[in-house]
């Protein structure tokens, strides 16, 4: 194959992975947006793999490599449960990270490719800057999917003088980044090149270290940012444009989702980076609190949260982390059913930061076999609260917390929130009365149309559709 | 609170006869008297006082109470009288020195009465003088128990006088309509009177001053009709208060209006301390269709229609206009049971001791709006309840509610002028710099870049929310095309002097292992997600 027909491939392979970005807009073009991914995927790998660079050499690595980590790959993809998700994704965005830092320094020590001047400079750049972001990533990434799956605990480590370490990181960073331009050698550049892996290593896993638990939606959409503009270093590395468009496409994706995310929680995305969500609100916590919410909470059964159901016309679920966790989905699927052959119009709620990465929710509702149209977004269904009979939350917290619109000194203040207060009963599954992520007190929990079903998410639910089906 | 008769227990409630001609409610029954005696009070009943509420002397001895036959030996025996009407002047001469009473008082109307108990040293709560405000004192709120079971035995009233079906009917003889029943004023009476007549099937329409009871009436059956005029109507306090001039007159034209299409009136409304507004006028009255019935519960406060005559049914123009002034006691076991348990309640916050013992604690809110008298001393007017729990009026409003930011706001709403100016002149620096020092190789690329980051956005932000998940996924998927650049690395190159091929190698097929492993894992996890959504 031709170094041009290498190039025009390369160029198909970039049309058809914007369609696929394209086609996921709606659910019914989203399948064959997949398929235009797969595609553009194979015949980019096949023209490379029958391109000039490609020896016949080389083709036996390739094919024990591929068939090694497609098989993983395709076993994982089998076996991983939908609440398992956001694991997934963080595991595969360290990958990227990891492989970017493969190529990069594969591309450094490969002394076949000569540079001089402006060129040398601007190719060590990218290479070093390559280097930089896939570490960052591949770290970054791991921590991400250790707190996900609960092997590192969510809370937000803060480490005194965090800002400054950060600095000073960055600042190390610059120093050994003109070391390694000015190096004459490889073995030379060698040791700034892998002190700064080091660094970067150590700045990605502090960096989602200090950020908590529910703030991971943005950090997963963040590090898919990421894992594009290490693709996209990579290209420059290289000299290549597939990988350089294709890197930003991810990168931009992310970036975008990243921003929506911070949108949703009413919080920059600085803030949320520099980390740690419980350290600003837990000042005013300690004075005692901004506003204390007074009165009764009143508790119900699973018996009577059922005949509150049955009486309902229209009932709106919001769905949060909470049902995730208790993996209560099917269980909220035959609720829903059983309402809706009874003739309760029943509607999902959808908060864009509820669970763990973008539209978390979306995909265990569906595997759960809820109609995707009946499920809808926080501004599409914020208008209907009041006209509804029953609101059920299952799980979630801030996401309804009340005084984010009516209290300017709570820590949420301003954040969009769905506006459960406003139906005529709203019931609340929680485990116990804790307060959410954000530490705040949730005024809901004791407005007077307000019940509480406590219990595990699961169990309760189990026990509400069994007292709706007697 | 004591007493000058010693007991070995509780202190006496006594329950006497009624004596006001008509009444047939008696202010305890028989479940109550078991509660109350549950609380440490002995109970003594007079003998025939629930006959016309269906409670007989047997049914209280039953319960615990002692009988007595004539009202002298019950009030001298008594520490507490239970009474649903205020006393009769021969009743105060009866009653005990120092003695307490519960029942309706109504101290604005009757001052003298007020004189007569206080010279009796007496301490009386008055039950309609209960801050009805307080969440606390709901369940002692006899006039909203009373009101409700007004409500419902007006419509009854209504029906009786009423000449056709309420429901609409299609039957084998003809079709018969619905009737139409308009109730002015949506207190709790009006609202019981909407559920009522709407669950015998008629057409309900109804009206307050009020705008906020309207979903009340709606959530009842009823329909709100609305008076073309702008007027806030809550006075505080749960009760209407006096419209102005406009308000009135685009009211009398919807009246009017209401009047030629109905064929039942029931009018409800009240202004606390005053006479009852004349809403229905003759001419009204005259303007309605013949059978029709108005059933006019305001009849004791002078009646909100210009016809009506307290305390009797009579017909003018065609139309029978009920004035009752007794329709709660025309319901009497059901009235007299409800009135029993605000008592009883009223005795537990007296008796929190559960001791028999009643304390009149001035501190309490509830307790300190009821008592009319302590000790012989006139305590009313009340000073207003020191916590008002509902929010008053709505003018008030507490922090205007925030526009919350859109979750999407980016694409919406357009970047100040300044910023863009600046972000505009960063990117034109920016440009500027690489211009000057990129090579031509370099720029070919960067330019690439920048379209492709154009784009992403352009694309991106066309996917639902909804598909963020596996869009993230496809993306990941994606992003392992930087496979190519471990792809291209991966055969050693002839000819190149010292390059160690054997580590690049190795170095690229790892990275190819973890590339393959994000690719076939994530376009097959995307697939299977998307199979899923469906709808």
């Amino acid at each position: 194959m031709s170094a041009s027909l290498a190039t025009v491939s390369y160029i198909g392979a970039t049309i058809l992975f914007i369609l696929s970005l394209g086609g996921l807009s709606n659910q019914s073009t989203a399948l064959r947006g997949n398929l235009y991914g797969m595609v553009g995927m194979a015949l980019a790998v096949l023209a490379t793999v029958f391109g000039p660079t490609v020896t016949a050499a080389g083709l036996p690595w390739i094919a024990g490599a591929m068939v090694l980590g497609g098989g993983v790959g395709l076993y994982a993809a089998r076996t991983v449960q939908m609440t398992q998700m956001p694991e997934l994704v963080a595991l595969m965005h360290s990958m990227v990270g990891l492989a970017a830092c493969l190529v990069g320094f594969a591309s450094y020590v490969d002394t076949s490719i000569q540079h001089t001047g402006a060129e040398k400079v601007i190719h060590e750049v990218e290479i070093y800057i390559g280097i930089l972001i896939g570490a960052v990533t591949f770290s970054g990434s791991l921590i991400a999917f250790g707190k996900l799956n609960g092997k590192i605990g969510g809370k937000p480590l803060l480490l005194p003088g965090r800002h400054l370490l950060n600095l000073a990181g960055l600042l190390v960073v610059i120093w050994f980044g003109r070391e390694f331009i000015q190096s004459t050698s490889v073995a030379e550049g060698m040791a700034p090149l892998v002190v700064m892996t080091v660094v970067a290593l150590l700045f990605g896993v502090h960096m989602v270290m200090a950020i908590g638990g529910a703030d991971m939606p943005v950090v997963v959409s963040m590090l898919n940012s990421y894992s594009g503009w290490a693709a996209a270093a990579t290209g420059f590395m290289l000299s290549n444009d597939l990988l350089i468009v294709t890197g930003a496409l991810v990168g931009s994706s992310g970036a975008i989702l990243s921003y929506i995310m911070c949108n949703a929680m009413n919080r920059s995305f600085i803030s949320v980076i520099a980390g740690g969500f419980g350290s600003a609100p837990a000042a005013p916590k300690a004075e005692g609190g901004p506003v204390q919410p007074a009165g009764e909470v009143v508790a119900v059964n699973a018996n009577e949260t059922a005949e509150l159901l049955r009486e309902a016309k229209g009932v709106i679920i919001v769905p949060g982390y909470g049902m995730a966790v208790a993996q209560a989905q099917h269980t909220v699927f035959e609720i829903t059913r059983t309402l809706r052959e009874k003739g309760v119009n029943v509607r999902f709620g959808i908060h864009p930061v509820a669970g763990r990465m973008p539209g978390h929710m979306n995909v265990l509702l569906a595997e759960a076999k809820v109609p995707y149209d009946i499920v809808f977004e926080m501004e599409e269904i914020n208008d209907d609260f009041p006209e509804t009979d029953v609101v059920m939350v299952i799980g979630a917290n801030d996401i309804v917390n009340p005084s984010a619109q009516d209290d300017p000194t709570s820590p949420i203040a301003g954040m969009p929130v769905l506006e459960v207060w406003k139906a005529k009963t709203s019931i609340v599954m929680k485990r116990s009365m804790a307060s959410g992520y954000a530490g705040v007190d949730n005024p809901l929990f004791y407005k007077d149309n307000n019940r509480m079903l406590f219990g595990d998410a699961k169990k309760m639910l189990d026990e509400v559709l069994g007292a709706l089906k007697t | 609170m004591q007493t000058s008769v010693a007991t070995e227990t509780g202190q006496r409630i006594g329950i006497p006869r009624e004596t006001f001609p008509g009444e047939k409610r008696v202010a305890t029954v028989p479940e109550a008297v078991e509660k109350l005696i549950k609380l440490g009070f002995r109970v003594c009943v007079e003998s025939g006082a629930g006959a016309l509420a269906n409670c007989d002397d047997d049914s209280y001895r039953a319960a615990g109470a002692e009988v007595v036959a004539t009202a002298p030996a019950l009030w001298a025996q008594s520490d507490i009288v239970f009474k649903v009407r205020g006393p009769s002047a021969d009743e105060v001469g009866l009653m005990r020195e120092g003695g307490t009473l519960i029942s309706f008082i109504w101290p604005a109307q009757n001052p003298e009465l007020l004189q007569q108990l206080a010279a009796k040293k007496a301490t009386v709560l008055a039950i309609d003088s209960l801050p009805r405000t307080l969440s606390r004192a709901q369940k002692m709120d006899a006039l909203t128990s009373m009101a409700g079971v007004s409500g419902y035995r007006a419509v009854i009233e209504a029906a009786n006088a009423f000449g056709r079906f309420f429901n609409g009917q299609i039957t084998a003889a003809g079709k018969v309509p619905p009737a139409k029943v308009f109730i002015a004023g949506a207190g709790v009476a009006g609202l019981a009177a909407i559920g009522t007549a709407a669950s015998l099937g008629a057409i309900v329409r109804a009206n307050d001053t009020r705008a906020e009871v309207a979903d009340q009436v709606t959530s009842l059956g009823g329909e709100f009709v609305k008076v073309d005029y702008v007027e806030e109507g809550a006075g505080g306090g749960g009760y209407a208060k006096v419209m102005s001039e406009g308000f009135q007159a685009a009211q009398r034209a919807m009246y009017a209006q209401q009047a030629k299409e109905v064929d039942i009136i029931i009018t409800t409304a009240l202004i606390p301390g005053k006479p009852a507004p004349k809403l229905i006028t003759a001419e009204m009255v005259k303007s309605m269709k013949p059978g029709s019935v108005i059933v006019d519960m305001a009849a004791e406060q002078g009646g909100n229609c210009e016809l009506t005559e307290p305390g009797q049914a009579v017909v003018k123009h065609g139309v029978t206009i009920v004035g009752y002034t007794d329709l709660a006691s025309r319901l009497s076991k059901q009235s007299s049971t409800l009135y029993a348990t605000n008592l009883f309640r009223l005795a537990e916050e007296l008796c929190k001791a559960k001791d028999g013992v009643a304390n009149v604690n001035m501190e309490d809110d509830a307790i300190r709006g009821l008592t009319v008298i302590k000790d012989g001393q006139i305590t009313w007017p009340a000073p207003a309840p020191k916590v008002v729990a509902a929010p008053a009026p709505k003018a008030a409003a507490p922090v205007v509610a925030k526009k919350p930011a859109h979750g999407h706001g980016g694409a919406s709403e357009p970047m100040s002028a300044k910023s863009l100016a600046l972000l505009m002149a960063v990117a034109a620096l920016l440009f500027w710099l690489i211009g000057s020092y990129a090579p031509a190789a370099f720029l070919g690329h960067f330019t690439v870049f920048v379209l492709a980051c154009f784009v992403g956005y352009m694309v991106v932000w066309n996917v639902k929310p909804a598909l963020h998940t596996p869009l993230m996924s496809v993306t990941n998927a994606i992003s392992s095309i930087i496979a190519i650049g471990a792809l291209v690395q991966v055969s050693p190159v002839a000819g190149a002097v010292g390059r160690p091929d054997s580590l690049i190698t190795w170095l690229a097929v790892a990275a190819i292992v973890l590339t393959a492993i994000n690719m076939f894992g994530g376009f097959a996890v995307t697939q299977r997600m998307l199979a899923m959504f469906r709808k």
